[in-house]
């Protein structure tokens, strides 16, 4: 990891209505870098993260990437979410293509590669995530641990330079859940820069360069893992910690 | 002159030229009713203001006349304001208003049913609002209006014998010229029923062997009773 900023995202707001999500959302990523986002449910976490792409326009505020602008980017927009992978808590692979075609899709359509370049480059983030043997298969006919891996090497297919992952093990069982966050944490490792809204705690400690807790629609407490668990002064996010360990029995 | 002489000297022949005009109805307008029919229903859903607007328009305008109304205003309504069309081209043109409207009210329906997140997923990779649609969700709303869309071909197979109020010797037409030339009107019509009867049939099985063939498998479509 180095200092060199990859994105920047400065003072997001948004609101659905009366209900105001996001009231002010700024933090700096660095290359390499991974944060974890966490918090109670309906604080903004997944809004937050589709500010950053632009699937949700914020309301005010802007985002940058590499130093260029995405807010406000106008058909640029596309060229920014190439560099900046997704993946969603369900998933979301393309239901009528194979694992193998929903990851060629983009680079064929979007990137214009050559059906060959495509295909290898295909296979290659296939094997990253250890799906190789499962690129003729559909959507329907993975579990969801394998349909997940398959959409993370999809966003890697794109060569991004952030990925975001919204709770990308939500929806899985706990076994299911260790072998996404095997392949998430292999990718930390290789200096893949992440952005992560999760309720794993296990990962944000063993993994995250900082957690970030979101209250209210605002970073409450920021923080490397190490600070959370032993410094006194992070008394929220340990709140919140201790209210879903308890919920697990400890 | 008996049965057997009528049946394959007069009627079948007759009936033949017919059919060949019903078939040549059905292949032109077919195609491009399918065609705009997707154009209507993507229009509709998609393009927003104005485009959105004249797609309702017009499904609404065919969905409440009648098809006849439309081939008489065609064929001799239009002459008056300098369109002149042959009575096969303004059939032609009138199925394919006709099956356009309603096919795409079967695709609309599949558009819709197609969840949020396979736009926003395909947007997040780079994909304009087109190219997701294209790519992503137009092929599975396709598969899934295959049922609605088959029933419309189905009923365009029928309608085409309106072609004969204006004019269009087709396979109704080429029935009733036979029917009320040699007074046996049970007999020539049951016989141009059978000939839709087939028509009909051979379209079914066509479809179900389309809808197979384009399941995706793991689904339940593309899945035999039998695994389930």
């Amino acid at each position: 990891m180095n200092n060199d900023i990859v994105l920047r995202v400065e003072d997001i707001h948004k609101s659905f209505g009366d209900n105001e999500v996001l009231r002010g959302v700024s933090f700096d990523v660095r290359r390499g870098e991974t944060k974890v986002f966490i918090g109670p449910s309906g604080t903004g976490k997944s809004t937050l993260l589709r500010c950053i792409n632009q699937l949700t326009p914020p309301d005010r505020g802007r985002v940058w990437l590499d130093g260029e602008e995405v807010t406000n980017s106008g058909a640029r927009i596309n060229y920014f979410r190439q560099k900046i992978g997704m993946v969603f808590q369900n998933f979301f692979l393309f239901d009528h293509l194979t694992a193998l075609k929903n990851v060629e899709l983009a680079l064929l359509k979007v990137r214009g590669m050559g059906k060959a370049e495509a295909r290898e480059k295909a296979l290659n983030e296939l094997r990253q995530v250890g799906m190789e043997d499962w690129a003729d298969h559909y959507p329907a006919e993975l579990s969801g641990g394998q349909a997940q891996r398959v959409s993370i090497a999809r966003a890697l297919a794109m060569d991004p330079d952030v990925i975001l992952f919204d709770e990308p093990t939500s929806a899985l069982d706990p076994e299911l859940t260790r072998e996404v966050l095997e392949v998430m944490k292999k990718l930390a490792g290789e200096g893949m820069t992440m952005l992560v809204v999760t309720h794993e705690m296990g990962f944000a400690c063993s993994v995250a360069n900082e957690v970030l807790f979101m209250e209210n629609g605002v970073v409450a407490e920021q923080g490397t893992p190490d600070q959370l668990l032993h410094d006194p002064q992070y008394t929220r996010m340990k709140d919140f910690i201790g209210r879903i360990d308890s919920r697990l029995g400890d | 002159m008996d049965l057997a002489a009528f049946t394959f000297d007069i009627l079948l022949p007759a009936l033949m030229q017919g059919l060949i005009i019903t078939l040549q109805l059905i292949a032109c307008s077919a195609p491009f009713g399918l065609a705009f029919g997707i154009a209507i229903a993507v229009g509709r859903q998609y393009g927003g203001g104005a485009i959105s607007w004249l797609c309702k328009t017009f499904v609404f305008l065919i969905k409440g006349t009648p098809l006849l109304l439309l081939l008489f205003i065609l064929y001799f309504g239009f002459p008056a304001i300098g369109i002149t069309f042959t009575a096969f081209t303004a059939s032609v043109v009138g199925f394919i208003l006709c099956n356009a409207a309603y096919n795409a009210e079967y695709i609309r329906g599949a558009l819709i049913s197609i969840k949020d997140g396979q736009m926003i997923a395909a947007q997040a990779l780079g994909m304009t609002r087109w190219q997701a649609i294209r790519h992503v969700v137009l092929p599975q709303a396709l598969r899934r209006a295959i049922p609605g869309l088959s029933n419309e071909f189905i009923y365009l197979i029928k309608y085409s014998s309106l072609a004969y109020m204006i004019t269009v010797i087709e396979l109704s037409g080429a029935g009733k010229l036979v029917a009320t030339k040699y007074f046996l009107y049970t007999e020539s019509f049951a016989a141009v029923g059978i000939v839709y009867l087939v028509l009909v049939t051979i379209t079914t099985v066509a479809v179900n062997i389309l809808e197979k063939r384009v399941a995706i498998p793991g689904t339940t479509r593309g899945t035999t009773a039998a695994q389930l």
